[in-house]
Protein backbone atom coordinates (compact mmCIF):
# COMPACT_ATOMS: atom_id res chain seq x y z
CA UNK A 1 0.00 0.00 0.00
CA UNK A 2 2.85 2.32 0.86
CA UNK A 3 4.26 2.25 -2.65
CA UNK A 4 0.98 2.62 -4.54
CA UNK A 5 -0.67 5.93 -5.12
CA UNK A 6 -4.39 6.06 -4.71
CA UNK A 7 -6.02 6.82 -8.08
CA UNK A 8 -8.81 8.75 -6.38
CA UNK A 9 -7.54 10.60 -3.34
CA UNK A 10 -10.35 10.99 -0.85
CA UNK A 11 -11.64 14.53 -0.44
CA UNK A 12 -10.51 16.23 2.77
CA UNK A 13 -12.74 14.84 5.52
CA UNK A 14 -13.59 18.32 6.79
CA UNK A 15 -14.94 19.41 3.42
CA UNK A 16 -17.04 16.29 3.10
CA UNK A 17 -18.41 16.66 6.59
CA UNK A 18 -19.37 20.23 5.90
CA UNK A 19 -21.00 19.29 2.61
CA UNK A 20 -22.93 16.36 3.97
CA UNK A 21 -23.70 17.85 7.36
CA UNK A 22 -22.19 14.95 9.24
CA UNK A 23 -22.61 15.26 12.99
CA UNK A 24 -25.68 17.45 12.72
CA UNK A 25 -28.71 15.85 14.32
CA UNK A 26 -31.06 14.05 11.98
CA UNK A 27 -34.80 14.11 12.30
CA UNK A 28 -36.68 17.33 12.90
CA UNK A 29 -40.21 18.63 12.56
CA UNK A 30 -41.42 15.87 10.24
CA UNK A 31 -40.05 13.15 12.52
CA UNK A 32 -41.60 14.74 15.60
CA UNK A 33 -45.02 15.23 14.02
CA UNK A 34 -44.89 11.63 12.79
CA UNK A 35 -44.14 10.38 16.30
CA UNK A 36 -46.79 12.71 17.75
CA UNK A 37 -49.45 11.36 15.38
CA UNK A 38 -48.80 7.82 16.59
CA UNK A 39 -48.73 8.61 20.31
CA UNK A 40 -51.70 10.99 20.17
CA UNK A 41 -53.60 8.43 18.12
CA UNK A 42 -53.17 5.84 20.86
CA UNK A 43 -54.08 8.32 23.60
CA UNK A 44 -57.11 9.54 21.65
CA UNK A 45 -58.30 5.97 21.33
CA UNK A 46 -58.48 5.75 25.12
CA UNK A 47 -59.69 9.33 25.69
CA UNK A 48 -62.32 9.44 22.94
CA UNK A 49 -63.67 5.93 23.42
CA UNK A 50 -63.69 6.49 27.19
CA UNK A 51 -65.49 9.80 26.69
CA UNK A 52 -68.12 8.13 24.50
CA UNK A 53 -68.64 5.26 26.96
CA UNK A 54 -69.03 7.60 29.92
CA UNK A 55 -71.04 10.41 28.36
CA UNK A 56 -73.25 8.72 25.80
CA UNK A 57 -73.88 5.11 26.73
CA UNK A 58 -75.11 4.95 30.37
CA UNK A 59 -78.85 5.14 31.01
CA UNK A 60 -80.22 8.46 29.86
CA UNK A 61 -77.48 8.90 27.25
CA UNK A 62 -76.90 12.42 26.00
CA UNK A 63 -80.34 13.49 27.29
CA UNK A 64 -79.10 13.65 30.87
CA UNK A 65 -76.23 15.96 29.93
CA UNK A 66 -77.01 19.54 30.94
CA UNK A 67 -75.33 22.41 32.70
CA UNK A 68 -75.72 20.75 36.10
CA UNK A 69 -74.20 17.51 34.85
CA UNK A 70 -71.14 19.30 33.54
CA UNK A 71 -70.88 21.47 36.65
CA UNK A 72 -70.82 18.39 38.88
CA UNK A 73 -68.45 16.50 36.61
CA UNK A 74 -66.03 19.38 36.32
CA UNK A 75 -65.66 19.75 40.07
CA UNK A 76 -63.12 16.97 39.68
CA UNK A 77 -59.74 18.07 38.31
CA UNK A 78 -59.46 14.59 36.80
CA UNK A 79 -62.33 15.14 34.38
CA UNK A 80 -61.21 18.65 33.57
CA UNK A 81 -57.77 17.25 32.69
CA UNK A 82 -59.35 14.40 30.68
CA UNK A 83 -61.52 16.75 28.68
CA UNK A 84 -58.71 19.24 28.16
CA UNK A 85 -56.33 16.55 26.92
CA UNK A 86 -59.03 15.17 24.64
CA UNK A 87 -59.55 18.63 23.15
CA UNK A 88 -55.85 19.44 22.77
CA UNK A 89 -54.84 16.11 21.26
CA UNK A 90 -57.86 15.95 18.94
CA UNK A 91 -57.12 19.47 17.67
CA UNK A 92 -53.37 18.92 17.23
CA UNK A 93 -53.90 15.50 15.66
CA UNK A 94 -56.62 16.80 13.34
CA UNK A 95 -54.79 19.97 12.34
CA UNK A 96 -51.61 18.03 11.60
CA UNK A 97 -53.62 15.61 9.49
CA UNK A 98 -55.02 18.55 7.52
CA UNK A 99 -51.49 19.96 7.18
CA UNK A 100 -50.33 16.65 5.70
CA UNK A 101 -53.24 16.54 3.26
CA UNK A 102 -52.45 20.13 2.26
CA UNK A 103 -48.82 19.17 1.63
CA UNK A 104 -49.99 16.27 -0.53
CA UNK A 105 -52.57 18.03 -2.66
CA UNK A 106 -51.95 21.79 -2.66
CA UNK A 107 -49.03 22.50 -4.96
CA UNK A 108 -48.77 26.30 -5.39
CA UNK A 109 -46.49 27.45 -2.55
CA UNK A 110 -48.62 30.53 -1.83
CA UNK A 111 -51.84 28.58 -1.45
CA UNK A 112 -50.07 25.91 0.52
CA UNK A 113 -48.76 28.51 2.98
CA UNK A 114 -52.10 30.33 3.23
CA UNK A 115 -54.16 27.19 3.82
CA UNK A 116 -51.70 25.77 6.35
CA UNK A 117 -51.67 29.09 8.21
CA UNK A 118 -55.48 29.19 8.22
CA UNK A 119 -55.51 25.75 9.85
CA UNK A 120 -52.91 26.84 12.40
CA UNK A 121 -54.90 29.96 13.30
CA UNK A 122 -58.16 28.04 13.64
CA UNK A 123 -56.49 25.34 15.71
CA UNK A 124 -54.68 27.79 17.94
CA UNK A 125 -57.86 29.83 18.52
CA UNK A 126 -59.86 26.75 19.46
CA UNK A 127 -57.09 25.54 21.77
CA UNK A 128 -56.90 28.88 23.58
CA UNK A 129 -60.69 29.12 23.82
CA UNK A 130 -60.98 25.58 25.18
CA UNK A 131 -58.18 26.07 27.66
CA UNK A 132 -59.73 29.29 28.96
CA UNK A 133 -63.07 27.54 29.49
CA UNK A 134 -61.53 24.50 31.17
CA UNK A 135 -59.41 26.62 33.50
CA UNK A 136 -61.88 29.36 34.39
CA UNK A 137 -65.19 27.45 34.40
CA UNK A 138 -66.94 28.20 37.70
CA UNK A 139 -70.56 27.06 37.98
CA UNK A 140 -71.22 29.20 41.06
CA UNK A 141 -70.85 32.36 39.04
CA UNK A 142 -73.79 31.35 36.83
CA UNK A 143 -76.46 31.34 39.52
CA UNK A 144 -79.05 28.62 39.85
CA UNK A 145 -79.37 27.16 36.36
CA UNK A 146 -80.36 23.57 35.59
CA UNK B 1 -22.36 -34.39 -40.06
CA UNK B 2 -25.15 -32.67 -38.21
CA UNK B 3 -24.88 -28.92 -38.14
CA UNK B 4 -26.08 -26.70 -35.35
CA UNK B 5 -28.79 -25.38 -37.66
CA UNK B 6 -30.13 -28.90 -38.21
CA UNK B 7 -30.33 -29.47 -34.47
CA UNK B 8 -32.17 -26.20 -33.99
CA UNK B 9 -34.56 -26.98 -36.85
CA UNK B 10 -35.25 -30.42 -35.39
CA UNK B 11 -35.97 -28.95 -31.95
CA UNK B 12 -38.26 -26.42 -33.59
CA UNK B 13 -40.26 -29.19 -35.21
CA UNK B 14 -40.49 -31.05 -31.94
CA UNK B 15 -41.80 -28.06 -30.09
CA UNK B 16 -45.51 -28.52 -29.44
CA UNK B 17 -47.50 -26.07 -31.48
CA UNK B 18 -49.91 -23.99 -29.49
CA UNK B 19 -52.97 -22.42 -30.97
CA UNK B 20 -52.97 -18.67 -31.09
CA UNK B 21 -55.55 -16.78 -29.09
CA UNK B 22 -57.35 -13.53 -29.87
CA UNK B 23 -56.35 -10.52 -27.81
CA UNK B 24 -57.82 -7.03 -27.93
CA UNK B 25 -55.27 -4.45 -26.87
CA UNK B 26 -56.54 -1.05 -25.80
CA UNK B 27 -53.84 1.59 -25.44
CA UNK B 28 -54.07 5.14 -24.17
CA UNK B 29 -52.30 7.19 -26.83
CA UNK B 30 -50.81 10.66 -26.58
CA UNK B 31 -48.90 12.70 -29.10
CA UNK B 32 -48.51 16.44 -28.46
CA UNK B 33 -47.89 16.97 -32.22
CA UNK B 34 -51.30 15.51 -33.03
CA UNK B 35 -53.55 16.50 -30.15
CA UNK B 36 -53.38 18.07 -26.72
CA UNK B 37 -55.66 15.34 -25.42
CA UNK B 38 -54.99 11.67 -25.08
CA UNK B 39 -57.12 9.16 -26.95
CA UNK B 40 -57.73 5.41 -26.98
CA UNK B 41 -56.69 3.06 -29.76
CA UNK B 42 -57.70 -0.54 -29.99
CA UNK B 43 -56.18 -3.42 -31.94
CA UNK B 44 -57.37 -6.99 -32.21
CA UNK B 45 -54.48 -9.38 -32.76
CA UNK B 46 -53.82 -13.08 -32.53
CA UNK B 47 -50.88 -14.23 -30.48
CA UNK B 48 -49.33 -17.20 -28.75
CA UNK B 49 -50.86 -17.50 -25.26
CA UNK B 50 -47.33 -17.67 -23.81
CA UNK B 51 -46.29 -14.49 -25.62
CA UNK B 52 -45.40 -11.61 -23.37
CA UNK B 53 -47.25 -8.33 -23.63
CA UNK B 54 -44.14 -6.48 -24.80
CA UNK B 55 -44.03 -8.81 -27.84
CA UNK B 56 -47.70 -8.15 -28.51
CA UNK B 57 -46.90 -4.42 -28.47
CA UNK B 58 -44.03 -5.12 -30.89
CA UNK B 59 -46.43 -6.97 -33.15
CA UNK B 60 -48.74 -3.94 -33.14
CA UNK B 61 -45.91 -1.48 -33.70
CA UNK B 62 -44.27 -3.50 -36.47
CA UNK B 63 -47.36 -4.69 -38.34
CA UNK B 64 -50.30 -2.43 -37.45
CA UNK B 65 -49.28 1.06 -36.30
CA UNK B 66 -45.66 2.18 -36.44
CA UNK B 67 -46.43 5.34 -34.49
CA UNK B 68 -47.10 3.45 -31.24
CA UNK B 69 -44.29 4.37 -28.85
CA UNK B 70 -43.10 2.60 -25.74
CA UNK B 71 -39.81 1.98 -23.96
CA UNK B 72 -38.22 -1.44 -23.81
CA UNK B 73 -34.68 -2.63 -23.79
CA UNK B 74 -33.80 -6.05 -22.44
CA UNK B 75 -37.40 -7.32 -22.54
CA UNK B 76 -36.58 -9.79 -19.77
CA UNK B 77 -37.55 -7.95 -16.58
CA UNK B 78 -34.08 -6.65 -15.75
CA UNK B 79 -33.62 -3.24 -17.38
CA UNK B 80 -36.81 -1.74 -15.96
CA UNK B 81 -37.78 0.16 -19.12
CA UNK B 82 -41.29 -1.11 -19.81
CA UNK B 83 -43.27 -0.41 -16.64
CA UNK B 84 -46.85 0.33 -17.69
CA UNK B 85 -50.28 0.55 -16.13
CA UNK B 86 -51.65 -2.79 -17.34
CA UNK B 87 -55.30 -3.45 -16.47
CA UNK B 88 -55.03 -0.87 -13.71
CA UNK B 89 -51.87 -2.30 -12.13
CA UNK B 90 -48.28 -1.16 -12.61
CA UNK B 91 -46.43 -4.06 -14.20
CA UNK B 92 -43.59 -4.74 -16.62
CA UNK B 93 -44.97 -5.49 -20.08
CA UNK B 94 -42.21 -8.10 -20.47
CA UNK B 95 -43.41 -10.06 -17.43
CA UNK B 96 -47.11 -10.30 -18.31
CA UNK B 97 -48.26 -13.21 -20.48
CA UNK B 98 -50.97 -12.79 -23.11
CA UNK B 99 -52.94 -15.72 -21.66
CA UNK B 100 -53.17 -13.98 -18.30
CA UNK B 101 -54.86 -10.88 -19.73
CA UNK B 102 -56.76 -12.33 -22.72
CA UNK B 103 -59.20 -11.65 -24.25
CA UNK B 104 -58.79 -7.96 -23.54
CA UNK B 105 -56.09 -5.78 -22.01
CA UNK B 106 -55.93 -2.05 -21.28
CA UNK B 107 -52.54 -0.36 -21.24
CA UNK B 108 -51.82 3.16 -20.00
CA UNK B 109 -48.63 5.05 -19.16
CA UNK B 110 -47.52 4.93 -15.51
CA UNK B 111 -49.08 7.75 -13.48
CA UNK B 112 -47.65 10.78 -11.74
CA UNK B 113 -45.03 11.59 -14.39
CA UNK B 114 -45.62 13.72 -17.50
CA UNK B 115 -46.40 11.72 -20.62
CA UNK B 116 -44.06 12.55 -23.49
CA UNK B 117 -45.64 10.25 -26.08
CA UNK B 118 -47.98 7.25 -25.79
CA UNK B 119 -46.52 5.03 -23.06
CA UNK B 120 -43.31 7.02 -22.65
CA UNK B 121 -43.15 9.28 -19.59
CA UNK B 122 -40.60 11.84 -18.44
CA UNK B 123 -38.48 9.91 -15.90
CA UNK B 124 -36.42 12.94 -14.81
CA UNK B 125 -38.46 13.82 -11.67
CA UNK B 126 -38.19 10.17 -10.65
CA UNK B 127 -34.42 10.19 -11.22
CA UNK B 128 -34.13 13.49 -9.31
CA UNK B 129 -35.59 11.75 -6.27
CA UNK B 130 -33.21 8.83 -6.79
CA UNK B 131 -30.17 11.11 -7.08
CA UNK B 132 -31.13 13.11 -4.00
CA UNK B 133 -30.46 10.20 -1.62
CA UNK B 134 -26.79 9.76 -2.71
CA UNK B 135 -27.22 6.32 -4.34
CA UNK B 136 -23.55 5.29 -4.25
CA UNK B 137 -21.12 3.91 -1.69
CA UNK B 138 -19.58 6.60 0.49
CA UNK B 139 -16.60 5.57 2.59
CA UNK B 140 -13.90 8.02 3.62
CA UNK B 141 -11.94 5.64 5.82
CA UNK B 142 -9.27 5.30 3.16
CA UNK B 143 -9.12 2.85 0.32
CA UNK B 144 -8.54 -0.76 1.30
CA UNK B 145 -5.72 -2.83 -0.17
CA UNK B 146 -8.18 -5.22 -1.83
CA UNK B 147 -11.96 -5.29 -1.82
CA UNK B 148 -14.11 -4.07 1.08
CA UNK B 149 -14.99 -7.22 3.01
CA UNK B 150 -18.43 -7.90 4.41
CA UNK B 151 -19.89 -10.82 6.34
CA UNK B 152 -22.77 -12.79 4.78
CA UNK B 153 -25.01 -11.57 7.61
CA UNK B 154 -24.13 -7.92 6.88
CA UNK B 155 -24.74 -8.51 3.19
CA UNK B 156 -28.07 -10.15 3.92
CA UNK B 157 -29.26 -7.10 5.88
CA UNK B 158 -29.97 -5.09 2.72
CA UNK B 159 -30.24 -7.92 0.20
CA UNK B 160 -33.90 -7.25 -0.63
CA UNK B 161 -33.31 -3.64 -1.66
CA UNK B 162 -30.39 -4.48 -3.99
CA UNK B 163 -32.94 -5.96 -6.38
CA UNK B 164 -34.36 -2.60 -7.51
CA UNK B 165 -34.23 -1.98 -11.28
CA UNK B 166 -35.53 1.62 -11.14
CA UNK B 167 -38.55 0.87 -13.30
CA UNK B 168 -40.65 3.39 -11.31
CA UNK B 169 -43.57 0.96 -10.93
CA UNK B 170 -43.61 1.56 -7.15
CA UNK B 171 -43.18 5.34 -7.16
CA UNK B 172 -45.85 5.84 -9.83
CA UNK B 173 -48.32 3.66 -7.89
CA UNK B 174 -47.92 5.81 -4.77
CA UNK B 175 -50.85 8.18 -4.05
CA UNK B 176 -48.58 10.54 -2.11
CA UNK B 177 -46.30 10.82 -5.16
CA UNK B 178 -49.32 11.42 -7.43
CA UNK B 179 -50.40 14.25 -5.15
CA UNK B 180 -46.99 15.83 -4.65
CA UNK B 181 -44.17 14.97 -7.05
CA UNK B 182 -41.69 16.54 -4.63
CA UNK B 183 -41.97 13.43 -2.43
CA UNK B 184 -38.85 11.35 -3.12
CA UNK B 185 -41.01 8.24 -3.54
CA UNK B 186 -40.62 4.56 -2.67
CA UNK B 187 -37.87 3.76 -5.21
CA UNK B 188 -35.55 6.45 -3.84
CA UNK B 189 -36.14 5.22 -0.28
CA UNK B 190 -35.48 1.61 -1.33
CA UNK B 191 -32.15 2.69 -2.79
CA UNK B 192 -31.34 4.75 0.30
CA UNK B 193 -32.13 1.64 2.38
CA UNK B 194 -29.67 -0.33 0.26
CA UNK B 195 -26.83 1.95 1.43
CA UNK B 196 -28.05 2.94 4.91
CA UNK B 197 -27.94 -0.72 5.98
CA UNK B 198 -24.71 -1.53 4.11
CA UNK B 199 -21.98 -2.05 6.75
CA UNK B 200 -19.33 -0.69 4.36
CA UNK B 201 -21.09 2.62 3.84
CA UNK B 202 -20.51 5.59 6.13
CA UNK B 203 -23.10 8.11 4.94
CA UNK B 204 -26.21 6.51 6.44
CA UNK B 205 -26.82 9.53 8.67
CA UNK B 206 -26.64 11.95 5.71
CA UNK B 207 -29.21 9.90 3.83
CA UNK B 208 -31.42 9.70 6.92
CA UNK B 209 -31.15 13.46 7.28
CA UNK B 210 -32.22 13.94 3.65
CA UNK B 211 -35.09 11.48 4.16
CA UNK B 212 -36.35 13.20 7.31
CA UNK B 213 -37.06 16.37 5.33
CA UNK B 214 -40.58 17.36 4.34
CA UNK B 215 -40.21 15.40 1.07
CA UNK B 216 -38.89 12.25 2.78
CA UNK B 217 -40.02 9.02 4.42
CA UNK B 218 -42.50 10.58 6.82
CA UNK B 219 -44.80 11.38 3.90
CA UNK B 220 -45.32 7.62 3.46
CA UNK B 221 -48.90 6.65 4.32
CA UNK B 222 -48.21 2.86 4.20
CA UNK B 223 -50.79 2.14 1.51
CA UNK B 224 -48.65 -0.80 0.30
CA UNK B 225 -49.31 0.10 -3.37
CA UNK B 226 -45.53 0.07 -3.89
CA UNK B 227 -45.10 -3.44 -2.50
CA UNK B 228 -47.94 -4.67 -4.71
CA UNK B 229 -46.46 -3.00 -7.78
CA UNK B 230 -42.81 -4.07 -7.47
CA UNK B 231 -41.99 -6.51 -10.32
CA UNK B 232 -38.95 -7.72 -8.39
CA UNK B 233 -40.96 -8.63 -5.31
CA UNK B 234 -39.11 -6.18 -3.08
CA UNK B 235 -40.93 -5.55 0.21
CA UNK B 236 -40.92 -1.83 -0.46
CA UNK B 237 -43.17 -0.69 2.36
CA UNK B 238 -41.16 -2.76 4.83
CA UNK B 239 -37.95 -1.09 3.63
CA UNK B 240 -39.54 2.35 4.07
CA UNK B 241 -40.67 1.45 7.59
CA UNK B 242 -37.16 0.23 8.42
CA UNK B 243 -35.73 3.58 7.34
CA UNK B 244 -38.34 5.40 9.48
CA UNK B 245 -37.43 3.22 12.44
CA UNK B 246 -33.71 3.84 11.89
CA UNK B 247 -34.30 7.60 11.89
CA UNK B 248 -36.51 7.32 14.99
CA UNK B 249 -34.03 5.33 17.06
CA UNK B 250 -31.06 7.31 15.82
CA UNK B 251 -32.83 10.31 17.31
CA UNK B 252 -34.00 8.86 20.61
Amino acid sequence: MATTTSPRPAAPPDAREAALGRGRPIGGFELWTWVFMRISGLLLLVLAVGHTLIMHLPAGGVDRINFGFVAVRWQSPFWRTWDWMLLMLALLHGINGLRTITLDYVRPPGWRFAITMAFYVIGFTLMVLGTVIVVTFDPTGWGPIG
Amino acid sequence: MVSAADVLDASDRERPTTDTIPLTVRVRRFNPEVSEDSWWDEWSVRCDPLERLVEVLHQIKWHHDGTLSFRRSCAHGICGSDAMLINGRNQLACKVLAQDVAPRVTIEPIRGLSVLKDLIVDMEPFMDGYRSILPYLINDSGEPEKERRQSPEDRHRYDDTTKCILCAACTTSCPVFWGDGAYVGPAAIVNAHRFIFDSRDEAGRERMKILSEKTGVFRCRTTFNCTDACPRGIEVTKAIQEVKRAILFERF
